[in-house]
């Protein structure tokens, strides 16, 4: 965390949010301690308070609120096009590369609004890394991969190790150390997913946003990802989007269930948090007839 | 099937076989008209080939058997002359084109790959100017040269910028003239590089400078080396507008970029040659012609192995 003061130091906007995600080093988090918490218990990374998103101003998702905790791991479920990746882009600003794309409500993250007029994205997306459905590696050498990050921040000093550590951290380091000089598309899909979830996790963030990571993969790599999940919540907190409702069950703490929903006349549709609780209840005994018809496969 | 009895187990049988003949027969029965339609058609596609192909093929062959008592080393290192033919050669005119090449390449690479980066990574399409921009760098691709040597003529070798018949004037308006082809190209190329690329700089905190400067020009600069070079091939044989902004038709010595007593290139000198009254000249521009295809041709091809060799799969 050498370059975290470094980073604490500079004038610029997303500051305090960079002292707050600092903060957690202060938390010690032993494995297994905090299964199925009852929501409310552990500190709020994000606090989402009616965040609608409009693509070219018509709503792909409307009204969601929720908190989502450190350390957990968070799932949204729900049927296609209700707006789980929608919602899960929001919370790392990646929704503003699209220039037709606007977000209303507020989100606050550690107390403050991501969305503030202070507030700049790339900083942001330093603290809140993602992996996406695709893996998709950079054309570069394994090495360079993980190393990418860690340079664009100015991290130079003992990139080696870093390197090491995150392909470590992300259960890669065994069946690569001997090419790290390869080509990173030399490597398996199941692979190159964790090579990008080491790419992520070489810059040390806060938060890691998984858009459907698993669903371009076969089950053993799915496996071998979802067991590095509930290994990497020790550190980091973690949002999934996932159409695999399995695989929710499996890794997650709390989920979120959403749902299109369609105006009167069926020609606009959305996505609204139907329920959103303890993974384990949401899988038992939801409170909402439409979440117990969608875990139990009578719909979507 | 036993408990049909033999009687209806030989209708059965009777069916099968009378339906297997008759799904043989389809098999096998391709109407004869379509049959005709397709040859006629695949014959017409090798007529029109065949025809594209004889056309360049005669041109070559018609050049080599006209320079083929010119074509030697001598050729390439002996300076022009009027009286003496035979001992005439394009040094100074193809070290003219090489000099105007460096300075298109100079003025181009930066100008034309800046362009298509604004374009392709930073300009809003929903803007109506940058739709207006796209559009305009097309139809300049299809202006003709004549019309850039008007313009360079006009602006550059007088008017505004009055440089004079240097031969940078000319590098300059030859610039122009392939600058919208070197910005297509390295549109394309770096339209080639997939977006979850961008995405997965982008989340690792990268700023946009950072991921064009380290993820995009990298993976693009094949595609874009390939354009600018098959786009430099064709400047290289452009004559027009190069006659237009001063290359003198004749020139005995090594040009200079800036020198106001004359330049002139390949394709110039050829033009010249071929319309001198004397026949000996006339075999000098068919040996010309030879020595510039031979040139373009390598340029083209090294284009070809770059792109083969280097363009990354995705």
């Amino acid at each position: 965390m050498a370059h975290d003061e470094e980073r604490v130091g500079n004038t610029d906007p997303g500051r305090a949010a960079r002292e707050a995600a600092a903060g957690r080093a202060a938390i010690a988090v032993r494995p297994g301690e905090f299964q199925h918490s009852a929501p409310g218990k552990r500190e709020k990374v994000f606090e989402l308070k009616g965040i609608d998103v409009l693509y070219s101003g018509v709503a792909a998702v409307k009204g969601i609120s929720m908190d989502i905790r450190r350390n957990d791991v968070t799932a949204l479920i729900g049927p296609s096009g209700c707006g789980k990746s929608t919602l899960l882009r929001c919370l790392n600003r990646m929704n503003d590369l699209i220039p037709s794309a606007e977000v209303k409500g507020e989100l606050l993250y550690h107390g403050e609004d991501l969305y503030g007029p202070t507030v700049d994205p790339v900083q942001v997306r330093k603290l809140i890394g993602m992996v996406f459905q695709k893996p998709n590696p950079f054309p570069k050498s394994i090495y360079d991969n993980v190393a990418f990050g860690p340079r664009i921040l100015g991290n130079k000093e003992n990139l080696d190790q870093t390197v090491e550590q995150a392909l470590r951290g992300a259960a890669l380091w065994d069946e690569v150390k001997d090419r790290l000089e390869g080509n990173a598309f030399g490597l398996s899909g199941g692979q190159q997913q964790r090579l990008c979830i080491a790419r992520c996790i070489a810059v040390e963030p806060d938060v890691i946003l998984m858009d459907e990571p698993c669903s371009a993969l076969d089950p053993i790599s799915t496996g071998k990802i979802e067991d590095l999940m509930i290994e990497l919540k020790q550190e980091f907190s973690i949002v999934i989007v996932t159409h695999n409702m399995q695989q929710a069950a499996r890794v997650s703490d709390h989920t979120a269930f959403l749902m299109v929903e369609l105006d009167a006349d069926e020609d606009n549709r959305w996505g609204r948090l139907v329920e959103y609780d303890e993974t384990e209840k949401i899988f038992t005994n939801p409170a909402d007839k439409r979440t117990e018809d969608y875990v139990s496969g009578k719909v979507g | 099937m036993a408990a049909l009895g033999p009687r209806a187990e030989r209708t059965r049988l009777a069916a099968a076989g009378a339906r297997s003949a008759t799904e043989a027969a389809m098999l096998s029965g391709q109407p004869l008209k379509d049959v005709i339609k397709g040859r006629v058609f695949l014959a017409l596609l090798l007529a029109a080939l065949g025809l594209a192909l004889l056309g360049l093929a005669a041109l070559v062959i018609d050049a080599v058997i006209d320079g083929r008592s010119m074509l030697s080393l001598d050729l390439l290192t002996n300076s022009a002359s009027r009286i003496s033919p035979e001992t005439a050669g394009y040094a100074n005119a193809i070290y003219g084109t090489i000099l105007l090449i460096a300075g298109v390449l100079v003025m181009t690479v930066p100008i034309g790959v800046g362009s298509a980066i604004y374009l392709e990574e930073y300009a809003d399409r929903t803007k109506w100017w940058n739709r207006a921009i796209e559009l305009n760098v097309q139809n300049l691709a299809a202006v003709p040269s004549i019309v850039y040597g008007i313009l360079g003529l006009a602006f550059i070798v007088r008017g505004p910028l009055d440089l004079g018949f240097i031969l940078f004037a000319g590098s300059i308006t030859l610039s122009l003239l392939v600058l919208p082809t070197v910005i297509i190209a390295a549109r394309e190329a770096i339209r080639a590089v997939p977006p979850s690329i961008r995405e997965g700089s982008f989340a690792l905190g990268a700023t946009r400078l950072q991921t064009v400067r380290r993820q995009i020009l990298p993976a693009a600069i094949p595609g874009i080396a390939t354009g600018v070079i098959l786009a430099v091939s064709r400047a290289a044989g452009e004559t027009a507008p190069l006659l237009l902004v001063g290359a003198a038709t004749f020139v005995t010595f090594d040009p200079t970029v800036f020198g106001d007593n004359g330049y002139t290139a390949l394709p110039v000198m050829i033009f010249n040659n071929a319309k001198q009254a004397q026949p000996e000249f006339h075999v000098l521009a068919a040996a010309g012609i030879v020595v510039m295809l031979v040139v373009i041709l390598v340029m083209n091809s090294f284009a070809i192995w770059l792109r083969n060799r280097y363009e990354q799969k995705w």
